[in-house]
Protein backbone atom coordinates (compact mmCIF):
# COMPACT_ATOMS: atom_id res chain seq x y z
CA UNK A 1 0.00 0.00 0.00
CA UNK A 2 2.72 2.56 0.85
CA UNK A 3 4.44 1.34 -2.35
CA UNK A 4 1.08 2.49 -4.01
CA UNK A 5 0.67 5.26 -2.85
CA UNK A 6 4.21 6.87 -3.50
CA UNK A 7 4.64 5.54 -6.96
CA UNK A 8 1.13 7.21 -7.63
CA UNK A 9 2.90 10.28 -5.76
CA UNK A 10 6.14 10.27 -8.32
CA UNK A 11 3.99 10.69 -10.99
CA UNK A 12 2.02 13.43 -9.26
CA UNK A 13 4.92 15.42 -8.38
CA UNK A 14 6.30 14.74 -12.01
CA UNK A 15 3.30 16.55 -13.18
CA UNK A 16 3.11 19.10 -10.78
CA UNK A 17 6.54 20.29 -11.65
CA UNK A 18 6.11 20.62 -14.97
CA UNK A 19 2.59 22.11 -15.29
CA UNK A 20 3.19 24.76 -11.77
CA UNK A 21 0.07 22.71 -10.30
CA UNK A 22 -0.16 21.27 -6.77
CA UNK A 23 -0.41 17.31 -8.32
CA UNK A 24 -3.42 17.47 -6.39
CA UNK A 25 -5.50 16.72 -9.67
CA UNK A 26 -3.73 12.82 -9.27
CA UNK A 27 -3.05 12.56 -6.03
CA UNK A 28 -6.88 13.05 -4.85
CA UNK A 29 -8.16 10.39 -7.90
CA UNK A 30 -5.48 7.64 -7.27
CA UNK A 31 -6.26 7.69 -3.08
CA UNK A 32 -9.68 7.77 -3.28
CA UNK A 33 -10.56 5.89 -6.17
CA UNK A 34 -7.95 3.05 -6.27
CA UNK A 35 -6.58 2.90 -2.80
CA UNK A 36 -10.49 3.67 -1.70
CA UNK A 37 -8.65 6.05 1.22
CA UNK A 38 -11.01 8.25 2.92
CA UNK A 39 -11.59 11.97 0.96
CA UNK A 40 -10.48 13.40 4.55
CA UNK A 41 -7.34 12.10 4.26
CA UNK A 42 -6.37 12.08 0.41
CA UNK A 43 -7.56 15.89 1.05
CA UNK A 44 -4.84 16.36 3.58
CA UNK A 45 -2.25 14.63 2.13
CA UNK A 46 -2.80 16.58 -1.45
CA UNK A 47 -1.92 19.73 0.96
CA UNK A 48 0.85 18.06 1.76
CA UNK A 49 1.74 17.37 -1.95
CA UNK A 50 1.58 21.17 -3.09
CA UNK A 51 4.09 21.82 -0.30
CA UNK A 52 6.01 19.55 -1.51
CA UNK A 53 5.85 20.25 -5.20
CA UNK A 54 5.86 23.46 -4.38
CA UNK A 55 9.32 23.96 -2.50
CA UNK A 56 11.20 20.95 -4.50
CA UNK A 57 10.24 22.07 -8.19
CA UNK A 58 10.66 25.96 -6.62
CA UNK A 59 14.51 25.32 -5.36
CA UNK A 60 15.57 23.99 -9.00
CA UNK A 61 13.88 26.43 -11.04
CA UNK A 62 15.27 29.45 -9.23
CA UNK A 63 18.51 27.59 -9.61
CA UNK A 64 18.20 27.73 -13.04
CA UNK A 65 17.06 30.72 -13.04
CA UNK A 66 13.49 30.10 -14.82
CA UNK A 67 11.69 31.27 -11.85
CA UNK A 68 10.79 34.86 -11.52
CA UNK A 69 11.04 35.89 -8.00
CA UNK A 70 9.62 39.26 -8.16
CA UNK A 71 6.81 38.49 -10.35
CA UNK A 72 6.00 35.60 -7.96
CA UNK A 73 6.57 37.72 -4.61
CA UNK A 74 4.60 40.61 -5.93
CA UNK A 75 1.75 38.36 -6.93
CA UNK A 76 1.65 36.49 -4.06
CA UNK A 77 0.63 40.00 -2.36
CA UNK A 78 -3.09 39.14 -4.06
CA UNK A 79 -3.17 35.63 -3.62
CA UNK A 80 -2.25 35.58 0.12
CA UNK A 81 -4.88 38.93 0.43
CA UNK A 82 -7.81 36.58 -2.03
CA UNK A 83 -7.13 33.72 0.98
CA UNK A 84 -8.10 35.93 3.05
CA UNK A 85 -10.79 37.43 1.86
CA UNK A 86 -12.42 33.94 0.66
CA UNK A 87 -12.15 32.69 4.53
CA UNK A 88 -14.33 35.54 5.45
CA UNK A 89 -16.49 35.20 2.57
CA UNK A 90 -17.36 31.56 3.25
CA UNK A 91 -20.58 31.67 4.81
CA UNK A 92 -21.72 34.73 2.86
CA UNK A 93 -21.49 33.19 -0.86
CA UNK A 94 -23.21 29.96 -1.78
CA UNK A 95 -20.17 27.65 -3.30
CA UNK A 96 -22.37 26.31 -6.10
CA UNK A 97 -22.23 29.96 -7.46
CA UNK A 98 -18.53 29.96 -7.30
CA UNK A 99 -17.75 26.71 -8.75
CA UNK A 100 -19.79 27.47 -11.59
CA UNK A 101 -18.60 30.88 -12.65
CA UNK A 102 -14.74 29.68 -12.07
CA UNK A 103 -16.24 26.48 -14.48
CA UNK A 104 -16.69 29.56 -17.09
CA UNK A 105 -14.06 31.32 -16.33
CA UNK A 106 -11.53 27.88 -16.85
CA UNK A 107 -13.92 26.72 -19.91
CA UNK A 108 -12.94 30.24 -21.52
CA UNK A 109 -8.95 30.13 -20.53
CA UNK A 110 -9.20 26.22 -22.23
CA UNK A 111 -10.39 27.73 -25.04
CA UNK A 112 -7.53 30.47 -25.34
CA UNK A 113 -4.92 27.89 -24.30
CA UNK A 114 -6.29 25.87 -26.75
CA UNK A 115 -5.80 28.83 -29.61
CA UNK A 116 -2.42 29.55 -28.69
CA UNK A 117 -1.08 25.60 -28.68
CA UNK A 118 1.53 26.49 -31.10
CA UNK A 119 2.99 29.40 -29.73
CA UNK A 120 6.53 28.94 -28.50
CA UNK A 121 7.15 32.34 -26.81
CA UNK A 122 5.07 35.49 -26.23
CA UNK A 123 5.12 38.07 -29.32
CA UNK A 124 5.13 41.87 -29.35
CA UNK A 125 4.66 42.13 -25.32
CA UNK A 126 3.84 45.72 -24.63
CA UNK A 127 5.57 46.35 -21.14
CA UNK A 128 3.27 47.56 -18.43
CA UNK A 129 4.54 50.57 -16.71
CA UNK A 130 4.89 48.76 -13.43
CA UNK A 131 7.04 46.46 -15.03
CA UNK A 132 9.86 48.50 -15.34
CA UNK A 133 8.98 50.16 -11.53
CA UNK A 134 8.32 46.63 -10.02
CA UNK A 135 11.05 44.86 -12.20
CA UNK A 136 8.36 42.46 -13.50
CA UNK A 137 11.17 41.22 -16.42
CA UNK A 138 13.51 38.97 -16.73
CA UNK A 139 14.95 36.07 -19.11
CA UNK A 140 16.14 32.99 -18.51
CA UNK A 141 18.39 30.15 -20.66
CA UNK A 142 16.36 28.38 -23.12
CA UNK A 143 17.71 25.00 -23.35
CA UNK A 144 15.21 24.03 -25.98
CA UNK A 145 16.01 26.84 -28.58
CA UNK A 146 19.63 26.91 -27.26
CA UNK A 147 19.60 30.73 -26.38
CA UNK A 148 18.88 33.14 -23.58
CA UNK A 149 15.16 34.34 -23.67
CA UNK A 150 14.15 38.01 -22.30
CA UNK A 151 10.70 38.98 -21.47
CA UNK A 152 8.85 41.67 -20.09
CA UNK A 153 5.22 41.53 -18.83
CA UNK A 154 1.65 43.30 -19.62
CA UNK A 155 -1.83 43.27 -18.47
CA UNK A 156 -0.73 43.75 -14.24
CA UNK A 157 -3.61 44.70 -13.16
CA UNK A 158 -5.40 41.97 -14.91
CA UNK A 159 -3.21 39.61 -13.32
CA UNK A 160 -3.30 40.74 -10.11
CA UNK A 161 -6.95 40.73 -10.17
CA UNK A 162 -7.42 36.40 -11.26
CA UNK A 163 -4.29 36.26 -8.56
CA UNK A 164 -6.19 37.79 -6.07
CA UNK A 165 -9.51 35.50 -7.43
CA UNK A 166 -7.46 32.53 -6.81
CA UNK A 167 -6.22 33.67 -3.71
CA UNK A 168 -10.31 33.75 -3.29
CA UNK A 169 -10.69 29.87 -4.21
CA UNK A 170 -8.08 28.99 -2.23
CA UNK A 171 -9.42 30.57 1.08
CA UNK A 172 -13.01 29.26 0.03
CA UNK A 173 -12.61 25.91 -1.46
CA UNK A 174 -9.03 25.17 0.44
CA UNK A 175 -7.80 23.91 -3.21
CA UNK A 176 -4.40 24.56 -4.75
CA UNK A 177 -4.67 26.96 -7.74
CA UNK A 178 -1.65 25.92 -9.45
CA UNK A 179 -4.22 26.43 -12.67
CA UNK A 180 -5.54 29.61 -12.47
CA UNK A 181 -2.18 31.14 -11.46
CA UNK A 182 -0.79 30.06 -14.65
CA UNK A 183 -3.35 31.06 -16.41
CA UNK A 184 -2.98 34.77 -15.14
CA UNK A 185 0.50 34.26 -15.98
CA UNK A 186 0.14 33.29 -19.47
CA UNK A 187 -3.32 34.83 -20.88
CA UNK A 188 -3.01 38.24 -19.24
CA UNK A 189 1.07 39.06 -17.69
CA UNK A 190 2.16 37.06 -21.31
CA UNK A 191 5.34 35.51 -19.84
CA UNK A 192 6.65 32.56 -21.21
CA UNK A 193 5.02 29.48 -20.51
CA UNK A 194 8.09 28.03 -18.57
CA UNK A 195 8.38 31.19 -16.40
CA UNK A 196 5.02 31.05 -15.96
CA UNK A 197 4.52 27.50 -14.37
CA UNK A 198 8.13 27.46 -12.97
CA UNK A 199 6.69 31.08 -10.91
CA UNK A 200 3.48 29.00 -10.51
CA UNK A 201 5.37 26.54 -8.72
CA UNK A 202 7.08 29.10 -6.54
CA UNK A 203 4.06 30.62 -5.25
CA UNK A 204 1.48 27.48 -4.77
CA UNK A 205 3.67 26.84 -1.59
CA UNK A 206 2.69 29.67 0.40
CA UNK A 207 -1.15 29.79 0.54
CA UNK A 208 -1.07 25.65 0.70
CA UNK A 209 0.96 26.05 3.89
CA UNK A 210 -1.28 28.65 5.87
CA UNK A 211 -4.13 25.83 5.19
CA UNK A 212 -2.15 22.96 5.94
CA UNK A 213 -1.73 24.01 9.35
CA UNK A 214 -5.15 23.82 10.13
CA UNK A 215 -5.72 20.38 8.23
CA UNK A 216 -3.34 19.71 10.21
CA UNK A 217 -4.94 20.65 13.85
CA UNK A 218 -8.17 18.72 11.83
CA UNK A 219 -6.42 15.42 12.14
CA UNK A 220 -6.69 15.61 8.22
CA UNK A 221 -3.43 14.75 7.89
CA UNK A 222 -2.34 10.83 8.12
CA UNK A 223 0.96 9.80 8.92
CA UNK A 224 0.79 7.06 6.83
CA UNK A 225 -0.73 8.24 4.21
CA UNK A 226 1.40 12.17 4.08
CA UNK A 227 4.76 10.23 4.59
CA UNK A 228 4.80 8.25 1.35
CA UNK A 229 3.25 11.03 -0.83
CA UNK A 230 5.45 13.84 0.34
CA UNK A 231 8.45 11.67 -0.31
CA UNK A 232 7.06 10.30 -3.74
CA UNK A 233 6.07 13.91 -4.74
CA UNK A 234 9.33 15.60 -3.66
CA UNK A 235 11.51 12.35 -6.13
CA UNK A 236 8.93 13.25 -8.80
CA UNK A 237 8.94 17.11 -8.75
CA UNK A 238 12.69 16.53 -8.98
CA UNK A 239 12.18 14.44 -12.16
CA UNK A 240 10.18 16.94 -13.51
CA UNK A 241 12.13 20.05 -13.40
CA UNK A 242 14.96 18.09 -15.25
CA UNK A 243 12.31 17.41 -17.75
CA UNK A 244 10.91 20.82 -18.28
CA UNK A 245 13.64 22.60 -19.14
CA UNK A 246 14.21 19.69 -21.66
CA UNK A 247 10.32 20.81 -23.40
CA UNK A 248 9.26 22.86 -25.48
CA UNK A 249 6.52 26.01 -24.56
CA UNK A 250 4.36 24.19 -26.97
CA UNK A 251 4.96 20.85 -25.76
CA UNK A 252 3.54 22.32 -21.92
CA UNK A 253 0.72 23.62 -23.39
CA UNK A 254 -0.65 21.01 -25.40
CA UNK A 255 0.16 18.72 -21.72
CA UNK A 256 -1.88 22.04 -19.81
CA UNK A 257 -5.12 21.96 -22.04
CA UNK A 258 -6.73 18.43 -21.26
CA UNK A 259 -6.46 19.33 -17.64
CA UNK A 260 -7.29 22.95 -17.84
CA UNK A 261 -10.54 21.06 -19.79
CA UNK A 262 -11.00 18.01 -17.16
CA UNK A 263 -10.59 20.55 -13.76
CA UNK A 264 -13.18 23.11 -15.95
CA UNK A 265 -15.39 20.16 -16.68
CA UNK A 266 -14.82 18.57 -13.08
CA UNK A 267 -15.91 22.36 -11.50
CA UNK A 268 -18.89 22.91 -13.53
CA UNK A 269 -20.03 19.50 -12.09
CA UNK A 270 -19.41 19.75 -8.54
CA UNK A 271 -21.32 23.20 -9.04
CA UNK A 272 -24.25 21.73 -10.88
CA UNK A 273 -24.59 19.07 -8.43
CA UNK A 274 -23.50 20.36 -5.49
CA UNK B 1 22.17 21.02 -14.20
CA UNK B 2 25.38 22.77 -13.12
CA UNK B 3 26.16 23.41 -16.63
CA UNK B 4 23.07 25.48 -17.21
CA UNK B 5 24.25 28.38 -14.45
CA UNK B 6 27.60 28.95 -16.58
CA UNK B 7 25.62 29.87 -19.50
CA UNK B 8 23.17 31.84 -18.03
CA UNK B 9 25.67 34.31 -16.46
CA UNK B 10 23.54 37.42 -15.52
CA UNK B 11 24.26 41.35 -15.74
CA UNK B 12 23.67 41.83 -12.46
CA UNK B 13 25.04 39.65 -9.94
CA UNK B 14 23.06 40.79 -6.65
CA UNK B 15 20.24 39.97 -7.47
CA UNK B 16 21.67 36.65 -7.97
CA UNK B 17 22.71 36.55 -4.18
CA UNK B 18 18.47 36.83 -3.48
CA UNK B 19 17.87 33.57 -5.60
CA UNK B 20 20.29 31.45 -3.89
CA UNK B 21 19.64 32.53 -0.67
CA UNK B 22 16.11 31.49 -1.47
CA UNK B 23 17.01 28.70 -3.43
CA UNK B 24 18.75 27.41 -0.46
CA UNK B 25 16.10 28.01 2.03
CA UNK B 26 13.41 26.07 0.12
CA UNK B 27 16.44 22.90 -0.89
CA UNK B 28 17.27 22.87 2.78
CA UNK B 29 13.76 22.55 3.78
CA UNK B 30 12.95 20.01 1.50
CA UNK B 31 15.82 17.83 2.00
CA UNK B 32 15.85 18.18 6.14
CA UNK B 33 11.90 17.32 5.85
CA UNK B 34 12.31 14.56 3.74
CA UNK B 35 15.10 12.65 5.67
CA UNK B 36 12.99 13.23 8.91
CA UNK B 37 9.87 11.35 7.16
CA UNK B 38 11.91 8.62 5.18
CA UNK B 39 13.29 7.70 8.53
CA UNK B 40 10.16 7.70 10.37
CA UNK B 41 8.15 5.86 7.57
CA UNK B 42 10.97 3.13 7.72
CA UNK B 43 10.81 2.89 11.37
CA UNK B 44 7.17 2.56 10.99
CA UNK B 45 7.21 -0.14 8.23
CA UNK B 46 9.70 -2.41 10.28
CA UNK B 47 8.38 -2.39 13.58
CA UNK B 48 5.10 -1.98 12.28
CA UNK B 49 4.38 0.14 15.39
CA UNK B 50 3.08 3.86 14.83
CA UNK B 51 3.91 4.53 18.62
CA UNK B 52 -0.02 5.30 19.11
CA UNK B 53 -3.21 2.85 19.52
CA UNK B 54 -4.84 2.42 15.91
CA UNK B 55 -6.38 4.88 14.45
CA UNK B 56 -5.03 7.53 16.51
CA UNK B 57 -2.25 10.74 15.75
CA UNK B 58 -1.08 13.55 17.20
CA UNK B 59 -2.44 16.43 15.85
CA UNK B 60 -1.05 19.52 17.59
CA UNK B 61 2.59 20.17 17.33
CA UNK B 62 3.70 20.44 21.59
CA UNK B 63 2.07 16.15 21.38
CA UNK B 64 4.76 15.87 18.20
CA UNK B 65 7.45 17.46 20.69
CA UNK B 66 6.71 15.44 23.39
CA UNK B 67 6.41 12.17 21.43
CA UNK B 68 9.38 12.68 19.20
CA UNK B 69 11.59 11.76 22.48
CA UNK B 70 10.56 8.78 22.57
CA UNK B 71 10.94 7.11 19.22
CA UNK B 72 7.20 7.28 17.98
CA UNK B 73 7.51 6.40 14.46
CA UNK B 74 3.96 8.60 13.59
CA UNK B 75 5.49 11.57 15.95
CA UNK B 76 8.99 11.27 13.68
CA UNK B 77 7.00 11.43 10.29
CA UNK B 78 4.60 14.59 11.63
CA UNK B 79 7.67 16.59 12.81
CA UNK B 80 8.83 16.17 9.39
CA UNK B 81 5.64 16.92 7.69
CA UNK B 82 5.51 19.85 9.83
CA UNK B 83 8.84 21.03 8.54
CA UNK B 84 8.07 21.04 5.15
CA UNK B 85 5.01 22.84 5.69
CA UNK B 86 7.30 25.43 7.73
CA UNK B 87 9.56 25.53 4.56
CA UNK B 88 7.24 27.90 2.57
CA UNK B 89 6.88 30.08 5.60
CA UNK B 90 10.16 30.17 6.23
CA UNK B 91 11.19 30.96 2.62
CA UNK B 92 9.51 34.20 2.83
CA UNK B 93 10.63 35.41 6.01
CA UNK B 94 14.30 34.30 4.20
CA UNK B 95 13.21 36.56 1.40
CA UNK B 96 12.50 39.60 3.23
CA UNK B 97 16.18 39.36 4.48
CA UNK B 98 17.46 39.01 1.26
CA UNK B 99 15.97 41.58 -0.15
CA UNK B 100 17.47 43.99 2.89
CA UNK B 101 20.38 42.83 2.12
CA UNK B 102 19.85 43.42 -1.73
CA UNK B 103 18.72 47.08 -0.71
CA UNK B 104 16.03 46.28 -2.97
CA UNK B 105 13.25 48.44 -0.93
CA UNK B 106 9.52 48.12 -2.90
CA UNK B 107 10.49 44.39 -2.21
CA UNK B 108 11.27 44.76 1.18
CA UNK B 109 7.77 46.16 1.66
CA UNK B 110 6.09 43.66 -0.53
CA UNK B 111 7.61 40.24 0.88
CA UNK B 112 6.49 41.86 4.29
CA UNK B 113 3.28 42.28 3.30
CA UNK B 114 2.97 38.84 1.88
CA UNK B 115 4.52 37.81 5.39
CA UNK B 116 2.11 40.03 7.69
CA UNK B 117 -1.21 38.23 5.40
CA UNK B 118 0.17 34.80 6.21
CA UNK B 119 0.84 35.08 9.85
CA UNK B 120 -2.78 36.65 10.06
CA UNK B 121 -4.49 33.83 7.77
CA UNK B 122 -2.54 31.78 10.28
CA UNK B 123 -4.39 33.67 13.32
CA UNK B 124 -7.49 33.75 11.37
CA UNK B 125 -7.80 30.35 10.90
CA UNK B 126 -6.76 29.33 14.58
CA UNK B 127 -9.10 31.31 15.91
CA UNK B 128 -12.06 28.89 13.79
Amino acid sequence: MALLIFTGSILAGIVGALLGLGGGIIIIPVLTLLLNIDIRYAIGASIVSVIATSSGAAAAYIRDRITNIRIGMFLEMATTTGAITGAYLGGLISPHYLYIIFAVVLGYSTLAMFKRRNLELPEGVVAHPLAKKLKLEGSYYDQVLNRQVAYTSTGVYEGFGIMYGAGVISGLLGIGNGIFKVMAMDMFMKLPMKVSTATSNFMIGVTAAASASIYFARGDIHPAIAAPVALGVVIGATLGTRLMVRLRNTTLRKIFVPVLLYVSLQMLLKGLRG
Amino acid sequence: MENNESKSVPKESHALVVEDIISQSLRWGVVISAIIIAAGLVFYLLTGDSGYPAGFFPTSIPQVFKDVVHFKSFAIIDLGLLLLIATPIFRVAASIIAFIFDRDRPYVVITTYVLAMLILSLLLRKAE
